[in-house]
């Protein structure tokens, strides 16, 4: 035992000492490579002093960062929706510019600066690369163009140059759907690589613009110039020339677009047309709508704060960002939760009066139409709309029953179409209300969700997609913008796949009872739409659509709607939602004109319009096409 | 109350004590990180939103430090195969589900923090071997040797598919220090050296693209003057025009033009040779030399051999981070990707030297404790 620990410190000493010959060593050979790089830095620094002292003064490699130029977009039949124009901008590089508030003070004898031209260019000389030509006014005319290149040799520093800069021709009608570019700052310099944008000063800040931001930038190339000693470029060196972005065809059709808009005149609102089969959104119109272009080089305060302002809201973007309650235009998914969980049938009947109560609370939920719809099925109850039918069978589903449909159609969630701006609604269910408010979900919160109403909020493009969802028989397809993608240089043009969700199941029989019914509002005498399109149909085909009117205030209980009475901005949001041919549908709608009143009077007369509209255009199309 | 080891202790050795801090090694990293930060205000172009980040990741490297300095060596030593499973098992989980960035899958993304776990290895590796290592007897033996060897590659070869070949050295190096250290024979060495190059043109077959360029671009940076040699090129300008005493604090204009790419963080050397010159290049490898030697001082009058390995590899990992970057940024060595320890901008490995110095310290009050 002794013995054994008395080796162990001899072999510890033995280690110890076998440990401190290897320190030495190694202190040994660190002291050599340091003395190496002592002698390499001492030939860099003392031996080739002079040599590299002449080649920093004469520095004259500089890269510059040659920007990529921005792919086109276009809507589906090839016409421009977003381009780069030449455009003359005024630049100074500050360190050939001497006293700047002299240079500053000469310019303005030449061109008009305005106070935010002089401010932002201020801002931006303090952020500058060295040599890095800053701007100061954009959008030159050609006569100060002129003046300033006569002035020019007095004025150091002092440049015109011709750089593109991204032009809207067709304005407020897409901005909402192209969204606009905008000069890059603080915040989009986190998420951007900076390397790629270098050279770039403008970059998507809404819509399609932002959304596809990566494919239509392009990659930045550079080139190599030699510079004098004042920074100025002498002659350029070499250069890997940029990628320029991709074009972008989008689904929309801008015919289709401008009749939804015209449709929707004189009132403020929304429409989205989503072809069922493949997904593409063949309208998106938010109105009003505002001019994107000034938007690009930066909108003037005042013009900012009169849209701020505006009653309008026209920077508002109501078909993506707009959360309205969906009022009556689901009850057709109620319906279908109802036949599904087997809780109602297509032949039940029951007899609807003025007003439903819950068993054992006094309190009434009235019907939109007084004294009642008397007796009704399922399909007339969604027809006529029949409020009570609803209260009824959504106290026998419950909430739990009743929100899962909801949400196989997508309401709560974002569709997740390709731009910016997209918000989820809102799908209330138990947990949702606890997560949200801290409290328990009542009886009666059911009742009013089953017609569309409570917390039930939906995007005017959600309730499109619904639509299409019914359209495809639960078929769900993604709503998108992007139709293809085209390669400026080589020309190749990919198309975008369809890409589907998961669908919503249930028995044929039961949609087909939901789509005779969806008929039956638009086609019988008797239905919510009856008046505005049944009465007068189109030829040819038929529409199935739902009527909803959404409560922007509510009622007491025993309190009458006069509409006349109420200022109109508390008047009842106008909905409808729709598919035609209601047989082999090719289209599918949602139209939401706020404060517009009833849905059937309103909201049905512009989707039947734009339907109308599209269809005969393709019918058109089809005939010329048999016709060659 | 102060006089606990019988002789009069002044408050701040005291202060050291209670801490379990060693005061010379702590004089030179902060003389070392105060150099960092005037250095990072000129190569940023003097800004302080920099300075603000580069001092909180330095407060977050001091924190660890004296966390490092409290734990016991016994209980690192018993954690040391767990922190390097744990670290296999991140480097796995990288390869499965890593985030890719700038090209590489590095960072592991925790939803809170993304880290690189490649990091945790440079620490883990020389724990994990010299715990193998001060099991067994000294000098190591032949099977001790394919342990360790296995030990070594299995993180080194996923680190370098991430691709991170900077860091795959470091960690590789790192763990044939401790096997150097533990005394293995001299033959042994000159082994691996004639295994090396027999595996080089077989590894060149085997690297990236950008890393063959690197290497090419090295030995002729003027060759590729617009691309990988431009670093080297304007680095070179850059040192050379700064001269026995240097252009002074904030006046290097090689660095101040921004013609220098990535100079606050691995070429920053670049930055400081051509604002400090000559002379203050020499200041500074002395006072990296000095933190090295203090360091193996601390390692050589250590009575554990876990200690010694562990303290030894750290400062010696150390002085390789210091060789590769001069030599990297002096165009000596090809660029991998190395930064300049205590003054390079950046948190991860700064927060991971300063571990290691805790590490160093724990053995250093130890031993104290030990002596006493």
């Amino acid at each position: 035992m002794l013995i054994d620990r008395q080796d162990s410190y001899d072999e510890e000493g033995r280690d110890q000492r076998l440990f401190s010959v290897r320190v030495l060593v190694s202190l040994l050979i660190l002291s050599l490579l340091l003395m190496a790089l002592g002698v390499r830095l001492f030939t860099l620094q003392v031996g080739a002093h002079e040599h590299f002292t002449t080649l920093s003064e004469n520095n004259r490699l500089r890269i510059e960062p040659v920007p990529p130029t921005r792919g086109l977009i276009f809507d589906r039949n090839g016409v421009l929706l977003a381009e780069n124009r030449p455009a003359y901008q005024l630049e100074v590089t500050v360190e050939q510019a001497g006293d700047l508030d002299e240079l500053l003070g000469r310019l303005s004898a030449l061109v008009e600066l305005s106070p935010l031209e002089i401010e932002r260019f201020r801002g931006s000389v303090g952020q500058r690369r060295p040599f890095q030509p800053v701007l100061l006014k954009a959008n030159l005319d050609d006569e100060a163009v002129a003046r300033i290149a006569v002035a020019r040799p007095e004025l150091p520093g002092v440049e015109i140059q011709a750089r593109p800069v991204r032009h809207y021709p067709l304005g407020e009608d897409f901005a909402h759907v192209v969204g606009y570019v905008g000069r890059i700052n603080e915040r989009d310099l986190q998420r951007l690589d900076a390397r790629n944008y270098a050279g770039t000063s403008h970059t998507g800040k809404t819509g399609v613009e932002r959304y596809y931001e990566n494919i239509l930038h392009g990659n930045t190339g550079h080139k190599q110039v030699e510079v004098n000693a004042e920074g100025r470029v002498i002659r350029e060196l070499s250069a890997v020339p940029p990628v320029p972005g991709q074009d972008l065809t989008l689904s929309i059709d801008v015919e289709l677009q401008r009749a939804a808009r015209d449709a929707l005149a004189p009132h403020d609102g929304a429409v989205v047309m989503l072809d069922p089969a493949t997904g593409e959104v063949l309208a998106l119109v938010s109105k009003p709508g505002f001019d994107p272009n000034p938007f690009v080089n930066g909108i003037s305060h005042q013009a900012f704060d009169a849209l701020q302002s505006d009653p309008h809201k026209p920077l508002f973007n109501r078909a993506l960002s707009g959360q309205y309650p969906p009022g009556s235009t689901l009850k057709p998914l109620v319906g279908l939760a109802g036949l599904e969980e087997e809780v109602t049938t297509a032949e039940r009947r029951m007899f609807a009066t003025g007003y439903f109560q819950l068993p054992g609370h006094g309190r009434r939920y009235r019907d939109w139409k007084r004294g009642g719809h008397g007796w009704v099925d399922l399909s007339r109850a969604i027809a006529v709309s029949a409020d009570v039918y609803f209260y009824d069978l959504g106290h026998k589903l419950g909430i739990d029953r009743m929100a899962p449909m909801l949400g196989a159609f997508g309401i709560g969630s974002r569709v997740g179409i390709d731009a910016t701006g997209e918000r989820p609604g809102i799908l209330p269910s138990r947990e949702w209300k606890r997560s949200v408010q801290n409290l328990p979900w009542f009886p009666g919160e059911t009742v009013i969700t089953a017609i569309g109403q409570g917390y039930l909020l939906a995007t005017p493009l959600q309730l499109a997609d619904v639509a299409s969802t019914l359209a495809n028989r639960g078929q769900r397809v993604q709503p998108r913008l992007l139709r293809a993608i085209r390669d400026g240089s080589s020309g190749e043009t990919v198309t975008q796949p369809v890409r589907h969700l998961a669908p919503v199941i249930a028995r044929d029989a039961h949609w087909d009872a939901i789509h005779e019914a969806m008929i039956e509002s638009v086609h019988a005498r008797h239905g919510t739409a009856w008046g505005s399109i049944g009465s007068d149909p189109p030829t040819g085909y038929r529409i199935a659509g739902k009527t909803g009117t959404a409560q922007v205030f509510s009622l007491a209980p025993d309190q009458e709607y006069e509409e006349e009475e109420l200022n109109r901005l508390l008047w009842d949001h106008a909905l409808f939602l729709a598919y035609a041919p209601a047989d082999l549908p090719e289209i599918a709608v949602a139209v939401l004109v706020e404060h517009g009143g009833s849905g059937g009077r309103v909201a049905a007369p512009i989707a039947r319009e734009v339907i109308d509209f599209y269809l005969s255009s393709r019918g058109q199309v089809a005939a010329a096409g048999e016709g060659s | 109350m102060i006089s606990v080891t019988g002789r009069e202790l002044t408050t701040s050795q005291w202060l050291l004590r209670s801490l379990r801090l060693d005061g010379t090694l702590l004089v030179l990293i902060t003389v070392l990180l105060m150099l960092g930060l005037a250095v990072l205000f000129s190569a940023s172009g003097e800004s302080v939103e920099a300075l603000q980040r580069q001092i909180g990741r330095i407060a977050l490297g001091v924190l660890a430090l004296l966390v490092m300095a409290r734990v016991p060596i016994s209980t690192l030593r018993a954690l040391s195969p767990w922190l390097f499973l744990a670290g296999l098992g991140l480097l796995f989980a990288v390869v499965l589900f890593g985030d890719v960035g700038k090209g590489a899958r590095r960072w592991l993304d925790l939803g809170v923090i993304r880290f690189q776990p490649s990091e945790i290895m440079k620490l883990a590796m020389p724990l994990m071997v010299a715990w193998y290592l001060s099991l067994r007897n000294a000098p190591p033996r032949f099977v001790d040797l394919l342990v360790v060897a296995v030990l070594i590659l299995v993180p080194v070869l996923l680190i370098m598919r991430q691709p991170d070949l900077g860091t795959a050295l470091l960690v590789g190096v790192a763990g044939l220090l401790v096997i150097f250290l533990a005394g293995l024979h001299w033959r042994w060495f000159l082994g691996l050296g004639l295994a090396i190059a027999a595996v080089i043109p077989l590894l060149w077959t085997q690297m990236h693209d950008y890393q063959r360029q690197r290497i090419l671009t090295l030995l002729n940076p003027e060759s590729d003057p617009l691309g990988a040699g431009y670093h080297i090129i304007q680095s070179k300008i850059a040192i050379g025009s700064g001269g026995l005493y240097g252009k002074g604090w904030l006046n290097g204009t090689q660095s101040q033009l921004q013609f220098l790419p990535e100079r606050s963080t691995d070429f920053v050397f670049a930055v400081y040779a051509e604002e400090f010159g000559f002379l203050g290049v020499v200041l500074l490898m002395a006072l990296y030399f000095l933190i090295v030697g203090r360091g193996l001082w601390i390692a050589a009058m250590a009575q554990e051999r876990f200690c010694r390995l562990i303290a030894g590899a750290i400062s010696l990992t150390f002085a390789v981070y210091v060789v590769v970057n001069m030599g990297m940024v002096t165009g000596l060595l090809p660029v991998v990707g190395i930064p300049l320890p205590l003054i390079s901008y950046g948190g991860t490995s700064l927060v991971t030297l300063m571990v290691g110095f805790g590490i160093l310290m724990a053995v250093h009050s130890r031993q104290r404790l030990v002596n006493r």
